[in-house]
């Protein structure tokens, strides 16, 4: 991979630090008076999700980082691994580990394409779609003509998820969530 | 690219910057101090080790030639000052190679003036009057900061003093880098930006003076009357976390100046930085008789920011250098 100095470093290149792929968030140029500059770095750790701060003296440099996003397709899993497969007509199959898949397991679903990021060909994150339409499979039962306002309820998703939603809403119907904040948006 | 034509001012503050600029050539004209334009190419350019000169090849009639675009108007001034101009002011195109970011602009306008003849209090006194003469709200008290007291204050030691060893680790821990064999100055340097600064400017306007002799630039050095320890004739104004303005008690010795040069190039050269070809004709105005004069040089897109209450400075900039 290439070399990338300060100067290069702007949001979204992602670059390896510490032994981990990281994707640079912020650079903030800073530089005193007549003094020396430096480079004030937000990178998101992509291994971990966290978050580092770190100070480069300008002109220094990273090395870039084999990183890659792209559309998967969820296919099944076998209770260790979870199976995608590449949506460009390759039908290239890739496993994913539980730690990569992280909270994304709650929202798996076959067939939906999800966004991957490959790390040197191996998959370290798995990012749902914003909004997703999942069956609900466990809930009390609907409350008729209460389609306004009013309470929520809690219920079980195909897969997996739970989430509040209104006290209308009945076993076996299809409901569009959004990922992001896990909130019930509509009916389907 | 679709929107990359567009300007990263937005047409109203166009007309707000215009507007402060004209306010502001009045306040030096009611001072009687007089308007010049010095070029923005020179035979000479700065040695400063910590600024990047951007230089051209030119045909003139001495044949191909280098010529620097001016990191600050300051050597084409002094000449001025050399020739008795008097006190004179200046809104220059000045350019630092590589300086790109929310604070700076690779090109931006330094406001930059002289006064021969006056003492270093007062200049800090005029440099204040005009902040306050363009920003809309009063920005608090004029507070002078020495530079070793907020070294103590912020962080508990004396820069003057602190084990090299000390301040690397300091800096290193600050910034979460390695500083193990960084030099005395880039640590204080890393620790003034990261720690100090932010702070500076915050309900009134902060002046920070007496800085370590080896940060003089092209100031005077005096023995500091309290400590004793070498000090710089340096200020530098900070407004809302952001350095404004550096001025100084000019240094006018020709040979002191070319001792200088030639250490900043010494300097560059054992950090296999390019050398600078050195301003013979500054050294001759110097050699010929500068008169006593304090300088200081504003950052007047930053001020412009400040005014306007924007975030950064191209949005006080008709076209920042990412869309020039």
């Amino acid at each position: 991979m290439a070399n990338y100095s300060t100067s290069e470093f702007k949001g979204g290149l992602k670059v390896m630090l510490d032994g981990d792929p990281c994707s640079i968030v912020e650079n903030e140029f800073v530089k005193p008076g007549k003094g020396q500059a430096f480079s004030r770095v937000k990178l998101r750790n992509l291994m971990t999700g966290r978050v580092w701060e770190r100070t480069f003296k300008s002109g220094e440099s990273l090395e870039g980082a084999d990183v890659l996003e792209l559309e998967m397709e969820y296919l099944y899993n076998d209770g260790e691994m979870w199976y995608f497969m590449k949506t460009d007509g390759s039908f290239e199959q890739y496993a994913v580990e539980k730690r990569a898949l992280g909270d994304t397991e709650k929202w798996l679903k076959e067939q939906v394409a999800y966004t991957i990021t490959l790390w040197d060909d191996k998959v370290i994150n798995v990012n749902p779609p914003n909004f997703i339409e999942l069956e609900v499979v466990e809930t009390d039962p609907g409350l008729k003509g209460d389609t306004a306002q009013g309470g929520s309820k809690p219920a079980t998703l195909s897969s997996g998820a739970v989430v509040r939603v209104p006290l209308f809403i009945n076993q076996g119907e299809v409901l569009k969530i959004d990922t992001r904040s896990g909130e019930y948006v509509s009916r389907a | 690219m679709e929107a990359e034509w567009r300007p990263t001012a937005e047409i109203t503050t166009l007309h707000a910057r215009a507007r402060l600029i004209a306010k502001l050539r009045a306040f030096f004209a009611e001072r009687g101090v007089l308007e010049v334009e010095t070029p923005v190419l020179g035979h000479g350019g700065s040695s400063d080790v910590h600024l990047a000169s951007l230089a051209c090849q030119a045909t003139t009639p001495e044949g191909r030639e280098t010529l620097w675009l001016q990191t600050s108007p300051e050597f084409h001034m002094k000449r001025l000052l050399a020739a008795g101009s008097g006190p004179i002011f200046q809104l220059a195109r000045s350019f630092r190679d590589g300086e790109v970011g929310r604070r700076h602009n690779i090109e931006f306008t330094m406001l930059e003036w002289y006064r021969p003849g006056m003492a270093f209090a007062a200049l800090i006194g005029e440099c204040d009057a005009l902040i306050r003469h363009l920003l809309p709200q009063d920005p608090g008290p004029l507070r002078q900061r020495r530079y070793r007291e907020l070294f103590g204050e912020h962080l508990g030691i004396d820069p003057f003093t602190e084990p090299l060893a000390d301040l690397q680790c300091l800096a290193g821990t600050q910034g979460a880098l390695d500083m193990a064999d960084s030099p005395r100055d880039d640590c204080l340097d890393l620790l003034m930006s990261l720690v100090i600064e932010p702070t500076l400017g915050r309900d009134g306007v902060d002046v920070v003076v007496d800085y370590p002799a080896s940060q003089a630039a092209l100031a005077r050095r005096r023995r500091d009357p309290q400590d004793g320890e070498w000090v710089a004739a340096r200020f530098e104004i900070y407004l809302a976390g952001l350095e404004l303005a550096n001025g100084y008690d000019e240094l006018t010795d020709a040979d002191e100046q070319r001792a200088r040069f030639g250490a900043d190039n010494a300097q560059r050269r054992a950090l296999g930085r390019p050398e600078v070809d050195i301003d013979e004709r500054l050294l001759a105005a110097l050699a010929a008789g500068m008169p006593p004069a304090c300088g200081v040089a504003l950052g007047l897109d930053r001020l412009l920011q400040l005014a306007l209450g924007k975030q950064s400075v191209a949005e006080v900039m008709a076209f920042a250098t990412p869309r020039c």
